[in-house]
């Protein structure tokens, strides 16, 4: 399994390195950051075999549309052929990720920040109506925690105690500006959270498979106990590869030949390029 | 006016009321969320009988908005209260992007639509909802005329499967249409025939253009009156079958001239059969305290706008 998943690690960041260089544009930042995540939640956690009681994703921070396409499509949702349209005219797969033109496995756009903590806590509660068991999961970015909504969102969950919910916080640092630390410092996430009456689960490596499935193992067993719950997921931008890590410079801009050349010698083709 | 008697003055906003209460009984998906405006947008009766499907969202409009589109994501058909301004421009985005892009079946109600909200003056009235929501694609734009209509079209929208923004009012005003009413959503509303001026008329407005319409025949002038409730789609058939008929035609609606019915007609005519036109709404500016007639009055949003509006449009024939 952990050998399966690491090729397919390796498999994904090539994916979003040939996505955003083949258009010049998009965010491959982000999207490098959070592979793993999306790895060990398509892979080791969402469960949507039943029909009528599927968990459901909802991607808040959409700029990072590359890792989604591309496990969506390493998922069997779509062909990976077609990720050779990400970005360009007439195609499904959009600069930032929406149900609009019929793409299997997104619920809704997003792209305009902080919107998707609120549609998440939606499905939510039409899960509660309906009595389904199954869970909602969002990914938000740390900058995006900037957009006010988020907090009308947070207040709501805790208040109404939806807690069939696990928010996950893309916890970098960063963001098209610099560090969020500059730009508009979030301060203290645990301990604001902690006051708005969520369940504080934190990965100290949001980077490591392992880790995150022990973690989003937790998220599960704490949910439907009368609390939402958030884990703050601290990774790195641009992970994997080794000139775009640790910096927001990459945050969206594509690479140019040569570089692109250096980052997939990085990561080697292990399940066959789209 | 022999056609039409008012039954009892009545606010559009109880309509939208009995018509979402009616909705509890009839519908289990049906779900509603207000932003602490429940007793204002009469949303009381549908909380008390439904509690596991109503959602007090707080002052928090935007993320009403978001659970509105991921309850409808869920399945189920939710109906958004509160005022008209805290509905459209407050929301926009949210709106544009979790419910208009990703073609929710979300169905915005907003109450204390236009000028007539009256005392709480320019920063709770809107003026340019119709505009913001009409060039929102997919988004289907009603508003209505009186209680009886408000009703039937509240019960009417749950059954269409898409975005709705349903405009209604404050004041109590002339419930005028038939209460049995089958709401047509696209549909223009044939109120009464005549051949020398066609008046459209959207809102509150509708009931001012039926009196404007019996000042005119007094004056041997033949008005034909049409209710636009459905602003988008607009129903091209009835507009332009009436202005080839009549040859001039007044628009008329509690909103900003710019961006309203009136500028929707104007390019229909413009495309299909150029005629002249007037417009009765307001002059690209924000409101005032006052009451709602007082409002309507100083704004020109009356009976008697309409009618120098008709002679003045007759004149440009």
């Amino acid at each position: 399994m952990a050998e399966d998943l690491n090729k397919l690690v390796s498999q994904v960041r090539r994916d979003i390195l040939r996505m955003v260089h083949t258009v010049n544009s998009g965010h491959p930042g982000g999207s490098l950051g959070c592979v793993e995540f999306f790895v060990t939640l398509y892979k080791r956690i969402l469960e949507t075999k039943n029909n009528s009681s599927k968990d459901m994703f909802i991607l808040s921070n959409g700029h990072i549309s590359p890792v989604y396409y591309s496990i969506l499509a390493r998922s069997g949702y779509f062909d990976v052929k077609e990720l050779n349209t990400f970005r360009k005219i007439n195609s499904r797969l959009q600069g930032h990720p929406t149900n609009h033109d019929g793409l299997p496995g997104i619920n809704i756009s997003s792209g305009s920040l902080g919107q998707g903590v609120s549609v998440g806590l939606g499905i939510a509660l039409s899960k509660k109506i309906n009595n389904d068991t199954s869970l909602v999961y969002v990914l938000t970015g740390d900058g995006e925690l900037q957009e006010g909504q988020n907090w009308e969102a947070f207040m709501y969950a805790s208040a109404n105690k939806v807690d069939n919910i696990i928010i996950t916080v893309d916890y970098n640092g960063q963001q098209i500006d610099g560090s969020t630390k500059d730009v508009l410092d979030v301060g203290d996430l645990k301990e604001k959270f902690i006051s708005f009456g969520w369940e504080v689960l934190e990965v100290d490596n949001g980077n490591s498979l392992d880790d995150l499935y022990y973690t989003l193992q937790i998220a599960k067993e704490s949910s439907k106990k009368g609390k939402p719950i958030v884990i703050l997921m601290k990774t790195v931008m641009g992970n994997g590869v080794d000139f775009m890590m640790h910096t927001h410079e990459w945050h969206g801009k594509a690479p140019n030949d040569d570089q692109l050349e250096i980052a997939l010698n990085q990561n080697p083709e292990t399940l066959g390029d789209y | 006016m022999e056609n039409y008697k008012n039954q009892g003055d009545k606010d559009t906003r109880s309509g939208f009321g009995e018509g979402l209460t009616e909705l509890g009984r009839s519908n289990e998906n049906v779900v509603a969320l207000c932003a602490d405006l429940t007793g204002s947008l009469k949303m009381n009766t549908f909380a008390e009988e439904n509690p596991k499907r109503f959602f007090q969202a707080g002052i928090a409009e935007a993320n009403m908005i978001g659970l509105a589109a991921g309850l409808a994501t869920g399945g189920k058909i939710p109906f958004t209260g509160t005022f008209a301004n805290f509905s459209t421009g407050r929301v926009y985005d949210q709106i544009r992007q979790s419910v208009a892009y990703s073609n929710k079946n979300v169905k915005i109600c907003a109450s204390h639509a236009g000028i007539t909200l009256g005392e709480d003056g320019a920063t709770h009235q809107i003026l340019e909802d119709i505009g913001l929501m009409k060039m929102l694609p997919g988004m289907t734009v009603i508003n209505t005329c009186d209680f009886n209509q408000t009703k039937s079209a509240t019960i009417e929208i749950s059954k269409f499967d898409g975005p709705v923004y349903l405009r209604f009012g404050r004041p109590k005003v002339a419930n005028f249409t038939d209460s049995t009413q089958k709401f047509e959503i696209g549909k223009g509303l044939m109120l009464k025939e005549g051949s020398d001026v066609t008046i459209v008329a959207t809102g509150h407005l509708v009931w001012e253009a039926l009196i404007a319409s019996e000042k005119l025949s007094q004056k041997g002038i033949n008005s034909e009156i049409i209710n636009i409730h459905t602003i988008k789609p607009i129903d091209e058939d009835i507009i332009l079958n009436s202005v080839s008929k009549t040859g001039c035609l007044v628009s008329a609606e509690e909103h900003n001239i710019l961006g309203g019915l009136g500028e929707s007609i104007s390019r229909l005519l413009t495309t299909k059969l150029p005629v002249p036109q007037e417009f009765v709404g307001t002059k690209d500016t924000f409101g005032e305290s006052g009451t709602p007639s007082e409002l309507m009055n100083k704004y020109g949003l009356n009976s008697s706008s309409i009618f120098d509006s008709a002679f003045k449009v007759l004149q440009r024939k």
